[in-house]
């Protein structure tokens, strides 16, 4: 006999086995589904801040990274305090877990780069920051579960090591929870081996995504000095971490950016604006400058292998040989030149036969000598009238008598220049800047 | 005018087999060439007393099977056809079948009766047929009607009421069936057979006697004679009457009360002295009370008895007499009633009845049933103590574990040595009640720890050495142990408790899958699923030694079903069973395995060899695929990752297979979880196969054939692919998006009345969503602007359901999701939309509120990217 409509016997066995794989298997797939359409959301949302809307579909998205010279400032500033700073909060969480190609895809698009400065923002002294950008690679250390990986902009690991930073290395003693990470903006010098750590992203779990870079620099040189993370290496603690000296962007900080040795090779000045929040991508509000003084890498290439426009402009060379005068936009240079205050002057020179560079005395003061091969190029004749630009610490008297260690061509002279500058015109220029 | 063909017909029936389907091909040709005329000959010969009754039964079983199929689609087809039928010929058929009912052949009367139900359940709901209840009731109140007919009317009024709605019938109609009903069921009037026809209907009537049943006199009279019926000198009669007690205690449930103690008594002298399947059904109605009872504690929770709910307690107030009632049964066990799986008698409905009452009553029946337990569990007799052991199993699940704990306690020492009793029956029921022991108590989490270092040890050795015992027993050991490790899951560090017997449950396991007992195939069964709660439950790494070599043993095992001999359709069968236990066994141990890094590795090891195999077992078969082997096949994507590439140009034609499989709609709806699989494990590299797989979903989403349950999953299979391939989404969108907004139309439409509409519906919104979701994330970038177009609609949708109070968690995180999806994707384009609208801040502000982490989570990240289109 059998139960009526379905009563199931107590003896009868309640396992089915197979419906309950089915089951299962279906909350696995559900579960994946939600894991991967979560991270197309975040590697998605990265992206869209990266490119900065190149589709014309979508027109008035954010700041495009190639258009530069006339940024409005004021709307800029203003787009920052409206930043989606939940999105960041659950990025970050969730990316220092990442691993592997989703780790790289993700990592590839977190880091805040800078836009080359080509234009000077208004109130530099004030709302800026300068410091001289470490030689090396840009990365993104990031700490957590016991181990610390660095990760260079296109997203793949530099580094897999134990540091002294939280939850950096398995043998710390934790003072944080073990879910605690740390995510650094850093670069990596090769020379001394040194993380130059220039912004922090994330701090023991803390996200500063949205706190002002006056703030995170704030915690930056408090924190990671008490973390030991600058302390000499050890079998914990592979690679040293070091703070770089930041100023304020007035003369004095400028100067000193500028000119000031420091222990490793400079490669350009970083200007990270003060109230800026942490922005993944191109920013205006994070401008580099490099020349042949301040970097000795002053050509970059971009992800297709390409000197990018912008950059090309500074690419004129120690000495003026060799060098293509297209390329120089003067005005660019005289213009950040003179908003930066920086000990910079022009001189006049006269152009010799025989490539000398001379003053308009007689007998003429020779202060340098291009080669023929690039006055022909550049279709110079004797007698041109050429601008050079003097840096002050090119400058020396050898017995009374000055001397110009390096000449900067900066352009042909005003057609209304009769002669080139007198020695003692430039003496008086120098005098006037030198201290 | 109708044809002859009474010879066809009879020729149909004919035991030449060249004779018949020479007549069947006659019968379908004239079908199909004249359906009226077809169906009007049909009834003239059901209809004529001078035809032989072989040829008008078959000639109403052809006719009933033109008007209804078991098939939703070829239901509907054939209604349609006799929708269409010109209405004199339907009008001509209709009489030639009511004249039937009172034939003196009953074969053709009650052929008849059935033919009518099925037309009335096309005709009746579109108002049609409206005198046919007048018509019914007329044979049934004149005076001089023949019994036949009386009883044939009563069949029919039954059948009707069967096939029809509530709705459909007006309460007149309604009053005069129950009239027409009850008279018939008149004792001094009519014969038993008419009176029998009378309590059937009735059972089928009762569904629309609501609002008779508020109606105290009417209900009364109802109630009054059902009692009177179950006392009824046939016991048919009595069983049937009883029957409509069962069925009044779960719709009526709330009006019983005045009728309890009636009720009681009939019940248990039916239970004590009636015939075997009265007395079950008098069991049967307890057990409804029950679930009635247990239902609404569920619903309104068990405190809240006094006040708004409509719990009476009558189990609670019947306890003291009704747990006795019970017990008895328990002792009338038959002989040899553990062969059979799922038999059934009144010691297993007692003992049913006993576990609900249980469940119903909690601590309360504890102390009714502990005596007859103490009493019993040591006598002589095999059947006290089988009743005994019984009776305790049935109660493990309801009272308190506190309660309960102390009396395991107490007696687990006595059911482990009862282990070997001389009696079969004694032992299985022994080794069943220890596997509820271990269901409903042990949890080494658990407050009331049942299991200890020290009773541990003899457990294991008795199951271990039980499980050698006979088949029936055997089976009942696997339970146990299937409990017994599943309660050792979330154990954290205690799991290493059970770890050192592992391994000798692993070889008992496999072991008792080999044995050669006649009636083995549910005790193989039964050891292969304890075997994967044995992998499902272990902690990893503890156990990841034993289950890479089960993996081994396993796969050697699936490939030696390879080289099995089949000469008949029954070994193919076979072959396929043990290929689905051994494909299921991977399964588990390749999910199990790829939970963590250390352990994906084994499976990385073995996955060529795997897929290997489970090619081979595809090919087994011809037409079908294995659902078995398809689940596994998901679960090892998911492992290989990338990986899976390589086998997509030997798997890609049963992954296809398995897409196309209308009829078999689990292997279908595995197939599209495959699909997903696949999609995350390839990520682009599926794109050579997107083709075919989408045009093979759309079709399934196309054809009516394919249960709608299948159709959900194939949107959120949509946005699977679309996530994993991107921009080349694009051609699909076309096609796709117009299938998404059709199903989010038929989403308005669902009956929301109807529990299961409501559920496929939430189903269904979260799969448009998911397909959504997967196409906007898919297009993120330069394709961005072909959703535009979307945005609008789909907003719309979204709150659309948004404001339905129906959906459910999964709906609303789906629909937060989507939502940020929208802003993230089409940026600054849907500005204007989310600026026009508000319901995405009650959305969010919900969202907010609920304890759902994942759902807070995603709810601020789609706050986030409203956010900025807002500002942009």
């Amino acid at each position: 006999m059998t139960p009526q409509d379905g009563r199931r016997p107590i003896k009868r066995s309640t396992v089915s086995d197979q419906q309950r794989r089915r089951e299962l298997a279906l909350v696995r797939q559900a579960q994946q589904r939600s894991d991967s359409q979560n991270r197309a959301r975040r590697l998605a949302s990265s992206v869209l801040a990266l490119h900065s809307s190149p589709e014309p579909a979508l027109p008035d998205d954010a700041i495009e990274p190639e258009r530069a010279p006339e940024v409005d400032w004021a709307q800029t500033e203003a787009d920052l305090t409206e930043s989606e700073a939940p999105v960041r909060d659950l990025n970050v969480a969730q990316a220092s877990k990442l691993r592997g190609r989703e780790a790289r895809r993700w990592f590839a698009h977190q880091l805040m780069l800078p836009e080359w400065m080509i234009d000077v923002p208004p109130h530099l002294d004030r709302d800026w920051y300068v410091f001289a950008r470490p030689a090396g690679s840009r990365c993104f250390v990031v700490s957590s579960n016991g181990t610390t990986i660095s990760r260079l902009r296109n997203g793949s690991v530099l580094h897999y090591f134990p540091s002294s930073l939280p939850n950096g290395s398995r043998t710390r003693d934790m003072s944080g929870p073990a879910s605690s990470y740390c995510i650094l903006d850093c670069i990596f010098h090769e020379p001394n081996q040194t993380y130059y750590v220039i912004d922090m992203v994330c701090w023991r779990g803390y996200s500063l995504y949205d706190c002002t870079a006056e703030f995170r620099f704030f915690w930056l040189n408090s924190k990671l000095a008490e973390s030991g993370a600058c302390n000499p290496t050890s079998t914990y603690h592979r690679y040293t971490f070091s703070v770089v000296p930041i100023y304020d962007c007035d003369q004095a900080g400028l100067h000193a950016a500028y000119t000031s040795v420091v222990p490793y090779v400079k490669d350009g000045l970083l200007f990270y604006n003060k109230h800026a929040h942490y922005q993944t991508g191109n920013t205006p509000l994070a401008l580099v400058w490099k020349d042949n003084y301040c970097s000795e890498y002053f050509l970059d290439t971009d992800s297709k292998g390409l000197v990018p426009t912008q950059q090309q402009a500074f690419a004129y060379s120690r000495k003026p040989v060799g060098f293509d005068p297209s390329f120089v936009d003067c005005h660019q240079v005289t213009k950040f030149a003179e908003a930066i205050s920086l000990s910079v002057y022009h001189v006049v020179l006269e152009i010799q036969d025989d490539g000398r560079l001379t003053t308009s005395d007689d007998p003429p003061v020779v202060f340098g000598c291009v080669e023929a091969d690039f006055i022909q190029k550049s279709g110079l004749r004797a007698g041109n009238l050429l601008r050079f630009a003097v840096r002050d610490e090119s400058v020396s008297l050898v017995d009374g008598k000055l001397e110009i260690g390096d000449l900067q061509f900066v352009s042909k002279a005003n057609r209304a220049r009769a002669f080139a500058d007198s020695y003692s015109k430039v003496r008086k220029k120098i005098d006037l800047i030198s201290p | 005018m109708a044809m002859e063909i009474t010879q066809v017909l009879l020729s149909a029936q004919s035991p030449d087999g060249h004779t018949r389907t020479l007549a069947e091909a006659n019968l379908k040709q004239f079908q199909e060439q004249n359906l009226p005329l077809f169906l009007l000959s049909l009834s003239v010969e059901l209809s004529s007393e001078q035809k032989p009754p072989e040829s008008r039964r078959l000639a109403g079983i052809i006719l009933k099977n033109s008007l209804d199929a078991k098939d939703a689609v070829r239901k509907e087809e054939l209604t349609q056809r006799w929708v269409s039928v010109d209405p004199s010929v339907k009008s001509q058929i209709k009489e030639s079948l009511l004249r039937t009912l009172g034939s003196s052949v009953s074969d053709a009367r009650q052929t008849s009766s059935q033919v009518i139900a099925k037309v009335a359940s096309i005709e009746v709901p579109r108002r049609e047929w409206q005198e046919l209840i007048g018509l019914l009731l007329n044979n049934m109140t004149q005076p001089d009607a023949p019994a036949p007919l009386k009883q044939s009317t009563l069949e029919a009024l039954g059948y009707v009421c069967e096939e029809v709605s509530p709705q459909d019938l007006e309460q007149d109609q309604v009053n005069a069936i129950l009239t027409a009903v009850v008279q018939g069921m008149n004792q001094t009037e009519h014969s038993s057979e008419v009176r029998l026809a009378a309590v059937k209907a009735l059972y089928n009537a009762l569904d629309f006697a609501q609002t008779n049943f508020e109606n105290e006199v009417e209900r009364n009279f109802i109630m009054k004679v059902v009692c009177e019926t179950t006392v009824s000198k046939e016991s048919e009669i009595r069983q049937a009457a009883i029957e409509c007690l069962v069925s009044i205690a779960s719709t009526y449930y709330e009006y019983l009360e005045p009728y309890m103690q009636t009720l009681f008594g009939l019940t248990a002298n039916a239970v004590r002295g009636d015939e075997e399947p009265v007395a079950l059904q008098a069991i049967e109605f307890w057990s409804s009370i029950c679930d009635e009872e247990i239902q609404i504690q569920e619903e309104f929770g068990e405190d809240n008895g006094e006040s708004s709910s409509p719990h009476s307690n009558f189990i609670k107030q019947a306890l003291p007499t009704l747990v006795p009632l019970m017990l008895e049964t328990l002792l009338k066990q038959e002989e040899d009633q553990d062969q059979e799986d799922g038999v059934w008698n009144l010691s297993m409905a007692g003992g049913t009845c006993l576990g609900l009452i249980a469940r119903t009553v909690g601590d309360a029946v504890v102390p009714l049933v502990m005596p007859f337990v103490e009493n019993n569990i040591t006598k002589g007799d095999w059947r006290s103590r089988e009743a005994a052991t019984f009776a305790f199993g049935s109660i493990l699940e309801g009272p308190s574990i506190e309660k309960l704990a102390r009396l395991v306690h107490s007696g687990l020492e006595f059911l482990l040595n009862a282990m070997k009793d001389q009696n079969s029956h004694v032992k299985d029921t022994t080794a069943w009640t220890l596997g509820r022991i271990f269901e409903f108590l042990h949890s080494a989490a658990g407050e009331y720890p049942i299991l200890t270092a020290t009773n541990l040890p003899h457990i294991m050795s008795v199951l271990l050495e039980s499980i050698r015992d006979a088949p029936n027993v055997a089976e009942k050991v696997c339970g146990a142990i299937y409990f017994l490790a599943q309660g050792f899951e979330d154990a954290g560090s205690s799991s290493s408790m059970l770890t050192p017997y592992l391994g000798d449950v692993v070889s008992a396991l496999l072991s008792t899958a080999d044995r050669t007992d006649p009636s083995n195939v549910r005790l193989r069964s039964s050891a292969y699923e304890t075997l994967n709660e044995i992998v499902r439950c272990g902690s990893i790494p503890e156990t990841s030694n034993m289950v890479a070599h089960l993996l081994h043993e396993i796969m050697n095992r699936l490939s030696k079903t390879l080289e099995l001999h089949i000469a008949s359709s029954e070994d193919r069968e076979k072959q396929g069973d043990l290929q689905a236990l051994l494909c299921g066994v991977l399964q588990v141990i390749l999910q199990k395995l790829s939970n963590s890094n250390e352990t994906k590795p084994i499976i990385l090891q073995s996955a060529d060899q795997m897929m290997i195999l489970f090619l081979q077992v595809f090919a087994c078969r011809s037409s079908t695929v294995h659902e078995e082997a398809m689940l596994a096949i998901g679960a090892l994507a998911y492992a290989t990752g990338p990986e899976f590439a390589k086998y997509m140009q030997e798997f890609y034609k049963y992954l296809e297979m398995g897409l196309q499989n209308f009829e078999e709609y689990q292997v279908c709806s595995i197939s599209v979880g495959v699909v997903g699989d696949i999609c995350r494990a390839l990520d682009d590299k599926v794109l050579p196969y997107c083709d075919g797989i989408m045009s093979q979903l759309l079709k399934d989403l196309s054809s009516p054939m394919l249960h709608r349950s299948v159709k959900p999953p194939i949107f959120s299979c949509f946005g699977d692919i679309a996530l994993a391939i991107g921009e080349h989404f694009e051609k699909y969108v076309p096609y796709v998006i117009p299938m998404l907004q059709g199903a989010a139309e038929l989403c308005s439409h669902l009956d929301v009345n109807d529990d299961d509409m409501q559920e496929y519906g939430n189903q269904l919104r979260r799969g448009i969503f998911e397909a959504y979701s997967g196409i906007l994330q898919g297009f993120k970038g330069p394709k961005a602007a072909l959703m535009v177009p979307c945005a609008s609609p789909l907003l719309s949708f979204i709150e659309a359901v948004v404001r339905d109070k129906s959906r459910d968690e999964e709906v609303t995180k789906a629909a937060v999701a989507v939502l940020g999806d929208l802003a993230d994707t089409l940026g600054p384009n849907t500005k204007i939309l989310f600026k026009d609208c508000t319901f995405h801040m009650e959305l969010l502000g919900e969202c907010f509120r609920s304890d759902n982490d994942q759902l807070k989570e995603t709810a601020t990240w789609t706050q986030g990217m409203i956010q900025r289109v807002l500002v942009s």
